[in-house]
């Protein structure tokens, strides 16, 4: 058995042992194996492709919302505004109206008290003249209760009137 | 759990190396007593032998040759030789562990018997005898045809032949071949029952949870087969790698699990991807599939080239020479790399010897820090290269189908 020289019956049983081992691997390792191996790399690449299509979808999904969202808010704030809007608008209203009812009662009050004012001054005008004439009818009474000063006054009268 | 299944995957080996560290211990405890030696040596799977004194080889005590024991150890051998009890002494052992020789001769047909028939060398078996790992036979009426005690050189000095394939296909009278189960085929059924082993019970447990990451030994080995698959056989041969690879994954872990077994100690050092027959009959397999699977594009590129036409004389010859040198060259380089490595590392322990041969056993102790030093690394240099030449073939090999089914457009 040289070193250099291949002997006869290793090549022989050599030969058989690896068509054996090739054959039978072949057969019944291999492709299980390889076949596995393919199949559980499909599956982790299509997971993976799920993954990622789920991760831009839910992108895509959050974007939405946002979006959404900031709608809700500019309409809320456009609300808000209008809302408030039309509470100024309201109070400023519900103010002229009142400033206006009051300045109506005021001069309507100030018409009543100008009335009533000249009512009374007219009535005040009456007591006045038949005070005047009691009073004055008094003094005449009083100052023709004697037939002497019936006339002096006579004379007076006289006097003032002028023959002429 | 993943602990487990490797022991579990790698028990052969367990126990192949507990029970040669245990028939060692007992050897050696009983050491002194020659007699409890022989017997616990006359075990039914243990051979142990005792070398004669008229062995005219083996009649002084020898200076220790480190040529002779290297070539021992990476070529074949028709047992496995364990260890030498009392060497250079009358009472030398060789525990092996024997092996079936399996002859067949143009004479008598086939002959079936154990290694341990020959004990060593010094008894003759149905006229075969073995001298220095080779098998000879004696002619008919060789005196020492069936001798139990025989000086090899004697006997064959009175007539033998040699094994001959071509003789046994002519009828020449005492033509035989020897398809021994050597040391070197044992190596390869082990290598063959350990891949048949570990993949299929891989296979198994990945048809069992197909959709599950990998467990035990298979997390070991699906590493491997994916870095065959992915950067061997997919950028090799090209888009039609699938038909190759179960070629490619067979041959890689051939190579591998055949390097790394070579590289385990005490169980007999298997030389298999070190041994030129197992490298050669890869090698055909490799060049038989990429000629057999070569289009037309590769025929046309070893047989008429794109080049002018004056060039042809020169060209098609070197294209066809290429043809049958890839596959030598493929064959030379496993069986260089691997047997240069164990060279090395004999080589290295073989300095301690020499050494203390030459200087005294105190220069032999002072030699051997160094050398073990050495030897270590380049074991553990080896189990890159194991791994690394399986590598090599295997590229190659891609790369010889990949053009030889390449497609132009």
């Amino acid at each position: 058995m040289g070193l250099v020289t291949p002997g006869l019956g290793l090549i022989f049983w050599m030969t058989i042992a690896f068509l054996v081992v090739w054959i039978g691997l072949g057969k019944f390792a291999w492709p299980s194996i390889l076949e596995t191996i393919k199949e559980r790399e499909e599956s982790i690449k299509n997971a993976l492709a799920s993954a990622e299509n789920a991760r831009t979808e839910m992108a895509k999904l959050q974007s939405e919302n946002e979006a959404i969202l900031k709608q809700a808010r500019e309409e809320r704030d456009v609300i808000l505004k209008e809302g408030k809007e039309i509470k100024e608008k309201m109070i400023a209203d519900a103010k002229g109206q009142a400033q206006a009812e009051a300045d109506k009662i005021v001069a309507s009050a100030r018409e009543n008290i100008e009335t009533e004012k000249t009512a009374a001054m007219a009535e005040i005008k009456n007591h006045v003249a038949a005070l005047s004439i009691d009073i004055a009818e008094k003094i005449l009474k009083n100052e023709l209760s004697d037939a002497a000063k019936q006339k002096q006054l006579v004379d007076n009268l006289l006097g003032d009137i002028k023959l002429n | 759990m993943q602990k487990h299944s490797i022991y579990k995957a790698f028990k052969p080996f367990f126990l192949l190396v507990t029970l040669a560290f245990l028939t060692s211990g007992s050897l050696l405890a009983s050491q002194d007593s020659d007699v409890l030696a022989a017997d616990s040596t006359e075990d039914a799977t243990i051979e142990s032998h005792e070398m004669h004194a008229s062995d005219d080889s083996h009649d002084a005590p020898q200076a220790f040759n480190a040529g002779d024991m290297i070539m021992h150890h990476v070529t074949d051998a028709h047992d496995i030789h364990m260890f030498t009890l009392h060497e250079n002494t009358p009472e030398e052992h060789h525990v092996t562990i024997p092996l079936p020789i399996i002859l067949f001769s143009v004479d008598d047909g086939l002959s079936v018997f154990m290694s341990s028939a020959f004990h060593h060398g010094q008894a003759a078996k149905k006229r075969y005898i073995l001298n220095h790992g080779h098998i000879y036979r004696l002619g008919e009426n060789n005196p020492f045809a069936e001798s139990e005690k025989l000086n090899a050189t004697e006997a064959l000095s009175m007539g033998y032949s040699e094994e001959s394939l071509m003789g046994v296909f002519k009828g020449e009278p005492g033509a035989f071949f020897d398809i021994s189960i050597t040391k070197t085929t044992f190596g390869i059924l082990l290598t063959v029952f350990i891949m048949f082993f570990v993949f299929i019970s891989i296979a198994k447990s990945y048809k069992r949870s197909p959709n599950e990451a990998p467990k035990g030994m298979q997390s070991l080995m699906e590493p491997i087969i994916l870095f065959v698959r992915d950067e061997i056989a997919k950028p090799s041969v090209g888009p039609r790698y699938e038909k190759f690879l179960p070629y490619l994954l067979t041959i890689f872990f051939f190579i591998w699990t055949a390097n790394m077994l070579g590289l385990i100690p005490f169980i007999g050092g298997f030389n298999v991807t070190g041994n030129i027959a197992v490298t050669l009959v890869l090698a055909l397999f490799t060049f038989a599939i990429t000629n057999l699977s070569g289009n037309k594009y590769y025929w046309k590129h070893v047989l008429a080239p794109d080049i002018p036409v004056w060039l042809y004389p020169l060209m098609i010859p070197i294209e066809i020479m290429g043809v049958f040198i890839k596959p030598i060259v493929l064959c030379a380089r496993l069986f260089a790399n691997i047997t240069a490595g164990h060279i090395i590392i004999l080589a290295f322990m073989s300095l301690i010897f020499i050494f203390a041969n030459q200087y005294g056993t105190g220069a032999g102790f002072g030699v051997s820090i160094v050398s073990l030093a050495f030897a270590i690394f380049m074991n553990i240099m080896e189990i890159l290269v194991a791994f690394l030449q399986a590598y090599v073939f295997t590229l190659l090999s891609a790369l010889y189908f990949g053009a030889a089914v390449e497609e132009h457009h």
